[in-house]
């Protein structure tokens, strides 16, 4: 290596000399295509972030397809008159019983045992015999039901008098709600919480660690700079996820049907990933490590993904889970997606959910700046 | 020579540890400087307050006329900082890596990619930085420090962790990059690397700089004894205590040793012998400036 390599001398090239008034553009730019090529090329985060929740939309999405009512499984020994004539009354039953024939009873009880059947039926004058298995005690319960309907219509209709008092049912949810509903917008809220937080903890500390964060700290460029790059990557990412896990969801197969203001996910989508981002940005100000923060940001989002509707529909939830749900922010993030998603409410009715995620996202970030440091001494 | 960076007096303590403890140097523009001392000495922690890292409990650092810390907008531009640490961008590409630094300070691509040739490193410009060996990201590391024609370098042990070669290969770009007029400071614990490159050193332990000068002023100052040898057989014993006229004489079989405080008379007569063969003379380096210092054995 010789001088003579080396470039003119600074006085001769102004044209290259740094300015240092106004915002930081260029730099901004530079940061955030240094951090989104950082992210692609990362392929486990890649799988973690996107991957991985896919799958999960993918398996969950095939598995609960075709869960609407279980049907039950009965297998009649010999002849009963009674459930034939009350097949016969109702064809709704039908979509609850699925009816098997056989003549052996031992061979019966044994299909019981062995859960290929759910009940066994045999008639004995005017006794109905069920035999069932408390092995699932659901079916169990849901087997004891029908049957005692079944008898007690048979025995109104030998009385020739018409019932004094008449069931009329009606299910409360929205009826278009299959689980394609409610597994896109809580899986989607979990991959964009795990996105955000783990996006905002490992670029921190990595940055601290390696002393890139002292580094830019030199440079001419600002801590928002900084900040805005790190949102602007994970948003982008954000969104990008939320297209597939919509372009996913809507094919045939899966099934589901966006509302009229489904856009309106797209700012609850923004929201929710600046409030993971502030619990990152947080984990990433208190970890001393990688691994640190890792282990800190799974014992935040997998608990908060059972607790705040994203793994465990709140519809379906015990009451005291959705009581804590009211303090996880990804509550509001899958709940606020769900209502504009596949619920059909209003724009409006996203607002309460984004102006929570925000309060949340703004009191954490203000927390993180008290702890934050720029070096590990 | 204008004054590029004075210290006066610094501070520094972590606990009861004083990391520095009272250090003052001024070092002029276009200087070679170098801070020289064993780990644990301070020098990291002085370059850090003089860069604006830190915040001095005591004591006043301006650089370029300007005060570092708080941080300064006004002087970043002007500095150019390679860390301990070869801090990068996870997972760019040299060239990437290089790019992103210099549009930090709105200076074109163009110029980063000058940078890369003048580091010789435009071979592996598309290699990722985690591929780079350990002389290769420092050179690039440099680059980026320089990327944006700082006047002032700061460079906090560049050599720290490299091969003999690799370490030799850094030093001649260090050499061009001073030639090219820029203020360098350097801290390193290699005595050599300071005597070979600095104009002036400070030799800092435990956080006060124990001496300033130039490398062969220091050792001068010392009258530290020469050894001169040569070839052993060359002279018998008589001759050689004859040569040596009072100076201690050695042989081990393979040498013969003299040790003496004047060598220019043993250094006449040898030659007077035409026993020349295998000659060396050994002067005192920095390495004894510093044993003399502080009277204890140089820990690296």
């Amino acid at each position: 290596m010789t001088t003579s390599k080396l470039p003119a001398p600074p006085a001769q090239a102004e044209d290259v000399s740094p300015r240092s008034r106004g915002t930081n553009w260029q730099g901004f730019r530079s940061l955030s295509r240094a951090m989104f090529r950082g992210f692609v090329r990362d392929r486990a985060a890649l799988f973690f972030t996107i991957l991985f929740p896919v799958l999960f939309l993918l398996l969950f999405g095939s598995l609960y397809k075709s869960s609407s009512t279980p049907k039950i499984n009965v297998v009649e020994v010999g002849r009963v008159s009674v459930l034939d004539q009350a097949r016969a009354a109702s064809r709704q039953l039908d979509k609850v019983l699925t009816v098997t024939h056989t003549t052996s009873l031992a061979h019966a009880l044994n299909e019981v045992r062995q859960a290929n059947v759910d009940a066994a039926v045999q008639q004995q004058g005017g006794s109905l015999i069920v035999h069932y298995s408390i092995a699932n005690p659901t079916t169990a319960g849901v087997v004891n039901s029908v049957f005692s309907g079944i008898v007690q219509a048979a025995n109104q209709a030998a009385s020739h008098k018409p019932p004094a008092y008449q069931l009329a049912t009606q299910q409360v949810e929205d009826k278009s709600l299959k689980p394609i509903q409610y597994l896109t917008p809580g899986l989607l809220g979990w991959a964009i919480a795990s996105g955000g937080a783990f996006g905002a903890a490992l670029t921190l500390v990595g940055w601290r660690k390696n002393k890139l964060l002292r580094r830019l700290r030199l440079a001419p460029v600002g801590t928002t700079s900084i900040v805005t790059a790190r949102i602007t990557v994970s948003v982008a990412v954000a969104i990008v996820e939320t297209f597939v896990f919509i372009a996913i969801a809507t094919t045939p197969y899966f099934g589901l049907k966006l509302t009229a203001y489904w856009w309106m996910a797209i700012p609850v989508v923004i929201c929710g990933t600046l409030a993971f981002l502030s619990i990152g940005l947080l984990v990433g100000a208190l970890a001393k490590s990688q691994e640190a923060a890792t282990a800190i940001v799974n014992l935040i989002v997998l608990p908060m993904a059972f607790l705040g509707g994203a793994f465990i529909p709140l519809a379906f939830a015990p009451q005291w889970i959705v009581k804590v749900s009211y303090f996880l922010p990804l509550r509001y993030l899958v709940v606020g997606m769900q209502n504009v998603m596949a619920r059909g409410d209003g724009p409006a009715s996203a607002l309460p959910a984004m102006g929570i995620l925000l309060g949340f996202a703004a009191v954490l970030t203000v927390i993180a700046i008290r702890v934050f440091r720029w070096d590990e001494i | 020579m204008s004054v590029a960076i004075s210290a006066r007096d610094i501070r520094k303590s972590y606990g009861d540890l004083r990391a520095v403890d009272g250090v003052t140097f001024e070092v002029g523009h276009g200087e070679f400087f170098g801070i020289l001392g064993p780990n644990g000495a301070g020098k990291t922690t002085t370059l850090e307050i003089i860069e604006g890292l830190r915040e001095p409990d005591g004591g006043e650092v301006s650089v370029l006329g300007l005060r570092p810390w708080p941080r300064n907008p006004a002087l970043l531009p002007r500095i150019g900082v390679q860390l301990q640490a070869t801090s990068f961008f996870e997972r760019l590409t040299a060239r990437e890596q290089l790019r992103t630094f210099a549009d930090l300070y709105r200076v074109p691509a163009k110029r980063a990619d000058e940078m890369l040739e003048v580091v010789g490193l435009t071979s592996s410009a598309a290699t990722r930085t985690e591929k780079l060996s350990g002389g290769q990201a420092q050179r690039l590391s440099i680059a980026c420090a320089l990327v944006h024609r700082p006047d002032v370098l700061f460079l906090d042990e560049p050599t720290g962790a490299l091969d003999p070669q690799a370490r030799r290969n850094l030093w001649d770009l260090l050499r061009a990059i001073a030639a090219e007029g820029h203020t360098i400071v350097l801290t390193t614990h290699h005595m050599d690397e300071a005597e070979t490159l600095c104009q002036r050193v400070a030799i800092m332990d435990h956080g006060k700089i124990l001496q300033i000068g130039a490398p062969a002023t220091l050792v001068r100052g010392l009258a530290h004894p020469v050894r001169i040898s040569i070839e052993s057989g060359l002279l018998g014993q008589d001759e050689a205590r004859a040569i040596a006229d009072g100076a201690t004489v050695a042989d081990d079989g393979v040498s013969l040793t003299f040790t003496t405080t004047e060598p220019a008379p043993i250094l006449a007569r040898l030659a007077d012998h035409k026993a020349l063969t295998g000659l060396q003379v050994a002067g005192a380096s920095l390495e004894d400036v510093f044993l003399q210092l502080t009277g204890r054995e140089y820990r690296a």
